[in-house]
């Protein structure tokens, strides 16, 4: 039994401690958003934020996250910047297949939490660990900026 | 209507669940009582099966069957015959594999199906599955085209000697014989284009259901075309009436055509759900899909060009080998045809010599990926363009543009008997040029040899074909007046419901927003071909206007009793009947709802109001258009950089400028990896594949690609009537030559003519090592 905060609600979960939190979310609390990719935190699509921080929750054990607060993109319509980057992205039409967007999303927003004004570098950065197969990352890059600025003007 | 309309960037409908977390796929869908499979896999490029002994997975804790290749052949499935072979004059030829959905005897390939594990949870699946104990008996492995084509080479079928499925040739070999033996140059180049794979983020997966009251089976799948799905599992696998399976492709995560046809999960799935008495689910691990999925591209080509004098295209031969893999499957037989039939491109080419041969080989199945054969075409064409410039001092763009079928030649049948009906091709290479600011190069060149790095650029044409076979879309109304498109073709990336409501809207007065969509379930669709081969726009798109015209016409007479008029004297403007020279109309929506009247309705009305369109691929279409790659490369370590990268697509009349640049963008970071980065390696001894993860498949990134210019400058289609073009392969075709000729641009000077694809830093690096080895070596002897 593992007790872990999830979208700010305490949840106790039943997995072994090393299940990591990407299994715990979809398997057992049935949060299907956030997606399997490789399972070996090489391509991003299962994104979440740990304490804030961009994780890959399929090599998270679910142990690890214990006492911490765990966000999912279920969640990222309610905070102001997870807000702007979903009203951004639908702007751009940035998703396509959608499969990999929870991820890109869930470390955009992670950018902008703490980068107001991040340039093509700090962006390329942040994002090089999302894999999105069908190439959206032009739209990611102005959605990006875009989202960055509606925040600024928003003061 | 207009701002909704055909033209407009219309934001996706499709968006809003995909930024939520709210996308349903087939790995976010569970049936009560499911049970999880998990497939074992041959290890080896290539043993005998001695045994499979299944008793200690059988006896392992919530077990609930193991299946193996004898017990299929046991109850009677079938195997997996590719989609189609080639036709030639004397019909369908060449040797034709049957896949087994589990192999008995003996694998041929890494990822080859040995058994399939069901239990009731995932980890007693896989636990059970590393008990089934197959005993191999390991034989050498051919994983090379030309060791495989080789005199001595063991048949990988036995029924087949020299290894060779089928061989397609286009052309005349005397013709071009005698032009290339009166051509003042020839220029000759060895190809590779390397081996990819899809890698759509979302794994393959299945899910079925088995209804033993009814003897009917569900099966949600990762699907570009569930009908195609439903056709092989009924007639080649289960031997039953189509009507007995339900197959529904939700939200699917990517397709690449690596997911336009089945995989054997798919039956497997299916005949557990059966055996088991419950639900059966699988879903793919990243290194199950490296292994197991289909690959792409894999082939060597030789490829000579005879130029006259003034650099005029005189004659044009190759000989290429494509790779199929262990088995004919899928469509592999459609990249192999392109990847010969499309190589004159855009160009005046007298006479060509062109011939394939497709290779059997000790490895994963090969079929369709983005593209599909038509970058295999291109490559070698525009790598051959800049040879033959460089070789007889003519410069690039002049030798394209002197070579540019004129528009007045049009419609052009080519060599290889494709007919391109419209286009300006000189004119979309001097567009592009002139949007990559090409004339600015020398400035940009400087600044880079200032800061110590390398700059080259390329200009790359290219045409291909939009569009295969038929497809059948409906548009209905229901009792309340709400209109619904279903879909025949399948969405998953492209944006279907929002530019197929666009048109529809535009044609009968309906905001988009209000219109549904319907795709993906064959008990909701009655029948549909999927989306693949750039083919939606195309097909849907003119089988809708049929459908939208019929609906019109259906709806009309109605219209006209209810207005009290004649129906010549009806107009249908903006949505709505309106009686000639009056204030009086009807809206479409109304007439519908009065088709659904339970009384007072003459019979000839039938009752509801809807309507199919059909439209053919016959003729196809030829999306074209030009791009220009300029890269920076650092010679301390090889890393290539884009620097800037523009295009010029004519893709006919733009549906939505937004979804079609979207397009464009994912072709190229598919095609630009190609050329960069991505090569599915096998090792040539054991076979063994080595680059089976992300750690070793290194696949485009967003620090990768830069920002791309992508515009649009259209010449209507004139053989279909909406005049469109498609748009779903045209990244992928003119962006591997483009950055590899870039490349080579920039080494030159320092005495590099070529490099492969992908144009990795080790291979840059080692490739100006050697010309600076070579050049030394050379001055010693001086």
């Amino acid at each position: 039994m593992t007790t872990i905060t999830v979208n700010g609600k305490a949840v106790t979960v039943t997995a072994t401690p090393d299940t990591p939190v990407l299994w715990v979310l979809r398997d057992e609390l049935g949060m299907t958003g956030t997606k399997f990719g490789c399972g070996m935190a090489l391509c991003g699509a299962c994104t979440v934020h740990l304490n804030g921080e961009p994780v890959r929750s399929c090599s998270l054990p679910v142990s690890a996250a214990a006492g911490h607060k765990i966000t999912t993109i279920e969640a990222m319509s309610v905070t102001p910047v997870g807000s702007a980057v979903q009203a951004s992205w639908l702007a751009l039409d940035v998703p396509q297949c959608g499969y990999c967007q929870s991820g890109q999303i869930m470390s955009a927003s992670a950018l902008l939490a703490k980068n107001r004004t991040p340039s093509d570098g700090d962006i390329d950065q942040a994002m090089a660990g999302n894999i999105c197969r069908c190439g959206t990352y032009n739209q990611i890059r102005a959605a990006i900026k875009d989202a960055a600025a509606s925040m600024s003007g928003r003061g | 209507m207009a701002r909704h309309g055909i033209g407009q960037p219309l934001r996706r409908v499709e968006d809003a669940r995909f930024l939520t977390g709210q996308g349903r796929y087939v790995a976010d869908i569970d049936l009560p009582g499911q049970a999880h499979a998990v497939v074992v896999y041959s290890p080896y490029p290539h043993a005998l099966i001695r045994s499979i002994d299944c008793a200690a997975a059988r006896a392992a804790p919530g077990v609930l069957c193991v299946l193996t290749g004898a017990d299929a052949l046991a109850a009677g499935l079938g195997g997996m015959p590719p989609l189609f072979m080639p036709h030639g004059p004397a019909g369908p030829h060449g040797y034709r594999t049957l896949r087994p959905i589990l192999v008995a005897d003996r694998v041929r390939c890494i990822g080859d199906r040995v058994a399939l594990v069901v239990a009731r949870t995932l980890d007693e699946a896989r636990d059970a599955a590393e008990r089934v104990a197959v005993d191999y008996e390991p034989l050498p492995a051919i994983v090379d085209l030309e060791a495989s084509v080789a005199p001595q080479a063991e048949p990988i079928w036995p029924e087949c000697p020299g290894n060779v499925a089928f061989e397609l040739r286009h052309g005349d070999p005397a013709a071009t014989a005698a032009a290339f033996a009166g051509a003042a140059h020839v220029v000759r180049l060895r190809l590779r284009n390397n081996r990819l794979t899809a890698a759509p983020i979302e794994p393959r997966a299945a899910l079925a259901r088995h209804d033993a009251s009814s003897d009917q089976y569900t099966l949600y799948c990762t699907s570009q075309n569930p009908h195609g799905v439903r056709t092989m599992m009924c007639d080649s696998v289960f031997h039953m009436a189509q009507s007995s399976l339900r197959v529904i492709a939700p939200d699917v995560g990517g397709g690449f055509g690596l997911k336009s046809n089945p995989h054997p999960e798919d039956a497997l799935v299916l005949w557990a759900a059966r055996v088991c008495g419950c639900p059966v689910k699988w879903v793919g691990t990243r290194s199950e899909a490296f292994a197991a999925d289909n690959h792409a591209r894999d082939q060597v080509v030789w490829g000579e060009l005879a130029l006259a004098e003034d650099g005029r295209i005189l004659a044009l031969r190759a000989d290429a080998l494509g790779s199929v893999g262990a088995y004919v499957f899928s469509a592999v037989v459609a990249p192999i045809e392109f990847s010969i039939g499309l190589i004159p491109g855009f160009y005046q080419v007298g006479t060509v010599d062109l011939r394939t041969r497709a290779v059997f080989t000790h490895s994963s199945t090969l079929s369709s990926y983005r593209g599909a054969g038509r970058p295999e075409a291109n490559y070698l064409m525009e790598r051959l363009l800049d040879q033959a410039a460089h070789e007889m001092g003519i410069d690039r763009v002049q030798l394209r543009l002197r070579n540019a079928i004129p528009v007045g030649a049009l419609p052009y049948r080519t060599a290889t008997g494709m007919v391109y009906d419209s286009g300006d091709f000189a004119g979309i290479i001097k567009a592009c040029l002139s949007a990559a600011d090409w004339d600015g190069f020398s400035e940009r060149e400087q600044a880079s040899r200032s800061r110590g790095y390398l700059r080259g650029r390329a200009v790359a044409g290219y045409i291909e074909q939009g569009g295969r076979f038929n497809e059948r879309m409906e548009l209905r109304f229901d009792p309340s007046g709400g209109l619904v498109i279903v879909s025949g073709t399948h969405s998953h990336g492209q944006g279907h419901a929002t530019t197929y409501a666009q048109m529809v809207g535009d044609w009968l007065g309906i905001a988009p927003e209000r219109i549904g969509f319907i795709q993906g379930d064959t008990d909701q669709v009655a029948f549909g071909r999927g989306t693949f081969a750039a083919r939606s726009s195309l097909l849907a798109g003119n089988a809708l206007r049929m459908a939208a015209d019929a609906i019109i016409e259906r709806a009309r007479p109605l219209a006209a009793r209810l207005l009290e008029t004649a129906t010549a004297d009806l107009e249908f403007v903006d949505g709505a009947f309106v009686v000639a020279g009056t204030d009086r109309a009807m809206a479409l929506t109304e007439v519908a709802r009065a088709f659904y009247r339970p009384l007072g309705l003459p019979a000839e009305f039938g009752i509801g109001l809807e309507a199919q369109g059909n439209w053919s691929a016959d003729p196809p279409n030829y999306p074209n258009g030009c791009h220009v790659c300029e890269v920076e490369i650092d010679p301390a370590t090889g890393a290539v950089r884009i620097d800037r990268y523009t295009v010029v697509d004519d893709v006919g009349t733009v549906i939505n400028p937004l979804i079609c640049a979207g397009q464009v963008h994912g072709g190229l970071g598919q095609g630009l990896g190609q050329a960069l980065l991505e090569d599915i390696v096998h090792d040539p001894e054991s076979g063994q594949l080595l680059s089976g993860s992300f750690a070793d498949y290194a696949m485009p990134r967003a620090d990768d690609l830069s920002s791309f210019d992508v515009r649009f400058l259209g010449t209507p289609c004139h053989t279909n009537p909406l005049g469109i073009k498609g748009v779903g392969e045209a990244g992928a075709v003119a962006s591997p030559p483009a950055l590899i000729n870039a490349i080579i641009d920039a080494l030159r000077g320092q005495g590099v003519d070529h490099i492969d694809m992908p144009a990795s830093a080790a291979r840059v690096w080692r490739a100006l090592q050697n010309a600076a080895a070579e050049h030394i070596g050379a001055g010693s002897h001086t």
